[in-house]
């Protein structure tokens, strides 16, 4: 008999399974529109040239492969900060900031998951959007938190209940953890304007709340990174020391390198190695220190003025397709004869689209016409091509007609 | 870390090599592995573990899970087993870390929940070798079913290894009490030279029919520190309960870091796929390991020669990068304050921080600080 005879069959990863049905399917004209990768206008994954330059700059160096510290690579981890802070920021030049390199954006949050199970005692209750990336409810219960939430989408127009938003957070207990996306929210791509965020950093300091920000899309949902990182610095400098996560996997195609940080801002420089010092010792027991090329690359590209540039320039291409893409959905659905309103696809941002489209029609996109896409209706704009866009257009108007 | 005998670091040629190849290779991409990683690498990796003839291999009873190191994959399979060993999420059941071991094991364990880690007898101070007696007296007192973390080899700090005879009685005692299997293979091939060697004890408690896990490390056979490669070899007792255990460590992998790094993971399963490569990379590993042993051999042989007071003998028959040097407090103090060598408090020295420039140098001031201090 065997020791894991107990042990249940997991149920297959809701978002990654669909890359993995698409996988099997045969039809020609198939369609992935689940994972959260960019893909360029052939559908290929796209490699940036600022990464392949890196790369090679890299490699002329000719470098050990002696460990990294426990906290990353230091230039990575700068450099990440002032990418999110920004250059001109209080927090960022005098120093009351901590930034660890993580693994991606998933292993960002965790550290930050663990790092309040153990020292924020306020409150073990972290309250997310309705809806949210579906790995945040996981990554925290893990870390031992538990999961509340407040109002977000409103599926009856496709974009933000604002005020029942507002109405959630204003009654949230003082001093409980709220999660918030810096930009092209997931999965619904819906955003507050800047005059919503001023009012929600309004409400999440009366309420006293920790403010926890997941930026995994700076510079991919507008194509500025300035823009897409308003929120994030506008709370900071009302005097919100939010704790911020940021990935490298989309806004730098580095996704397999698995390059990320994860962010505390602080009283004092004394209490940001305080704080330091403790993620360490959390990071220690979990996989010692963290993987060197994602890091490398990043920091050659944030560091090196040509390739900053360069990388400036690729990321807005990359944000400009997917806007086109959502234009040319939209205005094909048109074409295709569909009398519903598709507005909201273009009103969205970022890599992702809440279509509005119910499991069932999901179901048929899937079996009928071989789209695939996340059950809650969910698609990744990223896969979208002027070359299958016509297709995909037919079939939503199939299933919505 | 490994170091030449310059005393610097040392990427592999067969690395190089490697990594020109992928970076040559403009079908290759960043996007992302999946949860449980590379696939040809955690085949590979297993299949170096096991042994290419391995019948656990053939009847499909083994699974493998690429994770960020050797770390990395004790921690997937602490998290594992605190979840589904022994009931359901028994944080109570004992976890045995040999007393030294390496210090983050008991994080490990810890951080991932479970609250009764304890220690079994390992290092005999007074005969500078493996009290034996003491860890089977642990192994017959611990209660039933519970873990036992055991280095395959190389054991990290004391250099002292188990012989074959003495692994046998461990798993028999193992067996009869029902303890579960824990091995850290952190140094494959670096040990002895020989990969086949190094995995003895490994596969000895898989070929007696144990479940077990075994953390594996690339770090130090691949010096591929900063690239975190490691690999969590699952041995059940068919495929059936294997695929059900992968499953499960998915679903923990997926909230601690989704999907592992490629770089590494890619080194080193090209490497392994190619005999030629294959080959190559085992000369590798042979040159750091005979380099190790070499400055052992030196070292002891400078110590006798300089009649310094003790038995040396120990010092060639540990094994690894470490060796517990038997050096006191003390004494330690004495070789860092005046002679300004480095070694833990423990006594134990890094034998890759020997070089045949210093070994006099390190030789003549241990003997100065074994016959001035006691």
């Amino acid at each position: 008999s065997s020791w894991w005879s107990h042990v249940e069959m997991g149920p297959p990863d809701p978002i990654l399974g669909v890359t993995e049905a698409y996988k099997r399917d045969t039809n020609s004209k198939k369609m992935n529109l689940g994972v959260g990768a960019y893909r360029d206008d052939n559908g290929k994954p796209y490699v940036l040239n600022c990464v392949r330059k890196a790369e090679a700059m890299i490699a002329a160096k000719k470098m050990d492969k002696e460990y990294l510290p426990i906290g990353g690579l230091a230039d990575f981890t700068r450099a990440s900060a002032e990418l999110a802070l920004g250059e001109n920021s209080e927090a960022f030049k005098s120093g009351r900031y901590v930034t660890v390199q993580g693994i991606s954006g998933t292993g960002s949050l965790r550290i930050g998951a663990n790092f309040l199970q153990r020292f924020f005692k306020a409150s073990r209750d972290v309250y997310l959007p309705k809806p949210s990336w579906g790995n945040h409810t996981p990554i925290f219960r893990d870390a031992g938190m538990q999961l509340q939430a407040y109002r977000y989408y409103d599926p009856k127009t496709c974009s933000l209940d604002f005020s029942g938003a507002m109405d959630d957070i204003s009654k949230i207990p003082e001093k409980s953890i709220i999660l918030l996306h810096a930009c092209a929210h997931n999965p619904t791509g819906v955003d507050p304007r800047q005059e919503q965020w001023k009012e929600l950093a309004a409400t999440v300091k009366k309420r006293n709340l920790l403010v926890y920000f997941d930026m995994a899309y700076q510079g991919f949902a507008s194509g500025d990174i300035n823009r897409d990182a308003w929120a994030v610095r506008y709370f900071i400098e009302q005097g919100i020391n939010i704790v911020l996560s940021q990935s490298f996997a989309k806004n730098m195609g580095l996704y397999g390198e698995r390059a990320g940080a994860f962010t505390v801002i602080c009283s004092d420089a004394d209490e940001a190695k305080r704080v330091e010092s403790q993620l360490k010792i959390l990071i220690r027991p979990m996989y010692s220190n963290p993987p060197v090329n994602g890091a490398r690359i990043a920091s050659m590209i944030l560091n090196t003025p040509d390739l900053r540039k360069e990388w400036l320039t690729e990321v807005k291409g990359m944000a400009d397709r997917i806007i086109s893409m959502r234009t040319q959905l939209v205005s094909n659905l048109k074409k295709e004869g569909s009398s519903h309103n598709w507005q909201h696809i273009t009103d969205q941002i970022g890599m992702f689209c809440f279509t509005g489209l119910k499991p069932e029609q999901v179901e048929r996109l899937i079996k009928e016409f071989s789209v695939y896409m996340t059950k809650d209706g969910r698609i990744s704009v990223a896969g979208v091509t002027s070359g299958n866009v016509g297709y995909l257009a037919h079939a939503i108007h199939q299933v919505t007609k | 870390a490994y170091r030449t005998d310059e005393g610097q670091p040392w990427v592999l040629p067969v690395v190089k090599k490697v990594e020109q190849m992928i970076a040559n290779d403009n079908s290759l991409n960043h996007e992302y592995l999946p949860i449980l990683g590379l696939p040809e690498f955690r085949a590979n990796a297993s299949r170096i573990a096991l042994g290419d003839d391995s019948p656990a291999i053939k009847e499909k009873r083994v699974g493998s899970v690429q994770c960020l190191g050797g770390t990395g994959a004790l921690r997937i399979g602490a998290d594992f087993l605190r979840r589904w060993y022994n009931g359901n999420n028994n944080t109570a059941t004992p976890v045995y870390v040999s007393t030294p071991s390496w210090e983050n094991h008991n994080s490990v364990f810890m951080d991932a929940g479970f609250k009764d880690i304890r220690t079994y007898h390992y290092w005999d101070a007074a005969k500078r070798g493996l009290d034996l007696q003491g860890l089977l007296s642990d192994m017959e007192n611990a209660p039933e079913f519970s873990i036992f973390i055991l280095h395959a080899c190389a054991h990290n700090p004391t250099g002292t290894d188990p012989t074959p005879e003495q692994w046998k009685q461990i798993a028999a005692v193992m067996k009869r009490r029902s303890l579960f299997p824990f091995f850290d293979s952190a140094y494959q091939g670096f040990a002895s030279g020989s990969l086949d060697k190094d995995a003895w004890a490994v596969r000895y408690f898989v070929s007696e029919g144990f479940e077990l896990f075994c953390a594996q490390s690339f770090s130090k056979n691949f010096g591929l520190y900063n690239e975190r490669v490691g690999n969590l070899t699952v041995v059940g007792k068919d495929a059936d309960n294997v695929q059900r255990v992968l499953s499960q460590m998915e679903k923990i992998v997926r909230t601690t870091w989704s999907n592992p790094p490629s770089q590494g993971a890619r080194i080193v399963a090209t490497t392994l796929a190619s005999p030629q490569l294959f080959d190559e990379w085992k000369g590798n590993v042979k040159t750091m390991a005979d380099r190790v042993l070499l400055m052992r051999s030196e070292l002891r042989s400078r110590l006798e020669a300089l009649g310094t007071p003790g038995t040396w003998n120990h010092i060639t028959e540990q094994i690894g990068m470490f060796s517990f040097t038997g050096l006191n407090p003390k004494q330690v103090e004495y070789m860092v304050k005046e002679k300004h060598i480095y070694l833990m408090a423990s006594g134990r020295i890094n034998m890759c921080g020997l070089t045949t420039k210093n070994l006099d140098y390190v030789a003549k001031s241990i003997h100065e600080a074994v016959t001035k201090i006691q």
